[in-house]
């Protein structure tokens, strides 16, 4: 099977996966106790007025309907076109347009997402090769115990930690929001604040927005580095066993080329792998991770609305989310190819 | 001054559940353009000599006592950084397996260029790779194929790769361990013939590990057989053939099919090799001799020179015999 069609049934695959994650969400919602009406009016309105509102949310048809009008809402061309996200519906709680607010902060999540991929693999890549290359040293049991705390240590503790220490005590760093308040935010291209104020030149805007970013980033990137760690580690044990790597060395090549273009560079596609599929996980730690930083992305949003019982909130976020991490692993396979010679393209 | 002087080396495996002697006091030596052949059954220790006469042995092996000395010079004492001037410039390794010795995300050309460029560092990139084209084209492939990967080559292929990589910079001694295990028959007789050319063309010495004695007594100068890290006879390969002393050398030379006599019966070795972990008292082939006498099960029999550069360890050959 060629590359092509491989990614096209991976595109078309996930389409199922989606509408079963969609699906699920919607039941668990309706099921789980607590009304949307209720919780938006805070028992302060009439029975009259309770029921118009559920008559305008459409609360007041039967499940399956509901069901189907969301789905027909996903698929209404028209309205991307018009609006450029789908129709994931109006929001239970503010009546706004539920994939407007997911557009908008979507990409808060991503640039911490992306930032604290970057700090745990270089922490976790870095650590684990140290930790392989010293095998049952005193260095390699340090590492090991490093990646156990962070394992263990809950990402609220070391966010407040983090901003006790940077933020309150030595007041280097800022300890929530995406930017500094009295700062214009950049122009919205990518909506990652760090790439668009670099598009926009405006170097002042780009180390405050890195700034702010910093203690989240580095928050999650460090309990997620603990298992890079681990994968790490793993993966080069094994690869600087194979022949190829004691073959390198018998032609007497430096420690760093057997170190890094024979064992790293084949211990990296299965680390790659699996990185991919820590992604979920890593979402999982945005969601605590923001709620720590009043960092307005996705995760919080879910937190701010799974309250409220807001409905169409939370199954649009969900799916978003669902999404990245099926492109995420897809990204990884593509990569995986464009690495591997053995695969071929 | 020998190309290369072993003397006494001992190396251990120090594992969690014992340590493992793989090679015990072992003591030779090799001329310039000299083929010596080791021979062994599996776990004998054949690999662990071979790597560690460029300090290779895997963890978690440690060379415990003993010389191997390298022109003079002795590579157990020396500092790491200085052992890869003698590593693939000095001395070559040629792996079992040509399947897993290459890297499998490098083409070849990056391998012969890292090879030839850390070496002679004042060689640029495209005049390595002339080298090695020509380097190619004497093992019979194809120029061209330099820019493939290693999984588009067959195994035969990729061992004359291998073979390529460890003469291309003309070192003084092969280490070639088992090189042809892994491939069929026919390619077999071709990547040794192809090695014995070369070897003959550079005037390199050469040490061929097998565990087949008929392939060394028919390719090498000398033989050492080795048994659970011991050596237990050394000698010319025309003296061993003709006359071999030890017990176990005997053995395999009966157990060694011969054409001309049809119906012979192969006389294979009763038993199996000792388990490493726990060795018998005494001798270490005891058990399994049929010669064995009351010494052999107390004493360890000393290597005894008898004469004509012919060493056996065994004690038919004590002067005097035993005192028990
Ligand atoms: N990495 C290791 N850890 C522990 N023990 C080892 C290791 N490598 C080898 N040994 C042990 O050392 C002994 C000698 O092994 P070695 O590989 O040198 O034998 P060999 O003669 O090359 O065998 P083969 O013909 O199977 O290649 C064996 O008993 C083996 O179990
Ligand atoms: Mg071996």
């Amino acid at each position: 099977m060629g590359l092509r069609s491989y990614i096209i049934t991976r595109i078309l695959l996930t389409i199922p996966t989606l509408l079963l994650l969609l699906s699920m969400v919607f039941l668990v919602m309706r099921v789980l106790p607590g009304d949307p009406v209720a919780l938006h009016f805070e028992k302060k309105a009439t029975p009259e007025q309770m029921e118009t509102m559920r008559r305008l949310l459409g609360l007041d048809k039967p499940l399956w309907t509901q069901y189907i009008d969301y789905l027909w809402g996903l698929v209404d061309f028209g309205y991307f076109l018009e609006h450029g996200y789908p129709n994931l519906g109006k929001s239970m709680q503010t009546y706004e347009e539920v994939g407007g607010q997911i557009f908008s902060a979507f990409p808060a999540t991503l640039e911490l997402a992306i930032y604290s991929m970057i700090i745990a693999s270089v922490i976790g890549i870095l650590l684990g090769v140290v930790s392989s290359k010293s095998y049952n040293s005193i260095l390699d049991h340090l590492i090991r115990g490093f990646g156990t705390v962070t394992y263990a240590i809950p990402i609220f503790l070391l966010g407040m930690i983090f901003q006790l220490i940077f933020g309150v005590y030595l007041r280097w760093l800022p300890t929530g929001l995406r930017l500094n308040p009295a700062v214009d935010p950049p122009a919205s291209i990518t909506g990652l604040y760090t790439i668009d104020s670099l598009l926009e030149g405006n170097l002042f805007k780009f180390f405050e927005s890195l700034k702010a970013l910093l203690l989240p980033s580095l928050t999650l990137g460090i309990i997620l580095s603990g298992m890079f760690i681990r994968m790490a580690r793993t993966n080069m044990l094994e690869t600087l066993r194979l022949d190829f790597v004691t073959a390198a060395k018998a032609r007497g090549l430096k420690e760093s080329t057997v170190t890094y273009g024979y064992a790293l560079r084949n211990a990296f596609l299965p680390i790659l792998t699996m990185m991919g599929l820590q992604f979920a996980i890593l979402l999982g730690g945005a969601i605590l991770t923001e709620t720590t930083f009043s960092w307005p992305g996705l995760g919080r949003y879910i937190v701010d609305r799974i309250n409220f019982r807001d409905y169409t909130a939370i199954q649009g976020a969900v799916v978003m989310f669902g999404l990245f991490v099926t492109l995420v692993s897809l990204v990884v396979d593509i990569l995986y190819a464009y690495f591997d010679p053995r695969i071929r393209l | 001054m020998p190309l290369l002087k072993i003397g006494s080396l001992t190396v251990d495996y120090r594992t969690s559940r014992g340590t493992i002697r793989a090679v015990e006091d072992v003591s030779f030596s090799l001329e310039k353009g000299e083929t010596l052949g080791l021979v062994g059954e599996s776990g004998s220790g054949k690999s662990t000599l071979g790597l560690s006469v460029i300090r290779l042995v895997p963890y978690p092996g440690v060379i415990v006592k003993g010389h191997v000395k390298i022109d003079g010079k002795d590579i157990v004492r020396l500092p790491e950084h200085e052992l890869r001037f003698i590593r693939g410039r000095k001395v070559a390794y040629i792996f079992q397996d040509p399947m897993t010795s290459l890297n499998p995300i490098k083409k070849i050309s990056a391998h012969f260029a890292e090879l030839i460029r850390t070496h002679e560092p004042n060689v640029k990139e495209a005049k390595a790779l002339e080298r090695a084209k020509t380097v190619l084209k004497d093992l019979g492939i194809r120029p061209e194929r330099i820019n493939d990967y290693p999984h588009q080559f067959s195994g035969g292929m990729r061992q004359r790769i291998m073979i390529g990589l460890a003469t291309a910079l003309n070192p003084d001694l092969v280490i070639a361990d088992e090189p042809t295990t892994a491939l069929d028959v026919i390619v077999q007789a071709k990547i040794l013939d192809l090695l014995e050319s070369l070897r003959n063309a550079y005037g390199m010495a050469l040490i061929l590990i097998s565990h087949d004695l008929s392939i060394i007594l028919e390719r090498c100068d000398r033989v050492i057989i080795l048994y659970a890290g011991h050596m237990f006879e050394h000698a010319s390969s025309t003296e061993l053939h003709r006359n071999p002393r030890h017990p176990y050398t005997q053995g395999l030379l009966q157990s060694i099919p011969n054409i001309e006599l049809a119906d012979q019966k192969l006389a294979a070795i009763p038993g199996s090799p000792p388990n490493m972990l726990n060795l018998p008292r005494g001798c270490r082939f005891w058990p399994r001799c049929s010669y064995v006498m009351k010494i052999c099960r107390t004493k360890e029999p000393p290597l005894i020179d008898i004469g004509h550069n012919h060493f056996v360890r065994c004690f038919k050959y004590s002067r005097g015999r035993a005192k028990s």
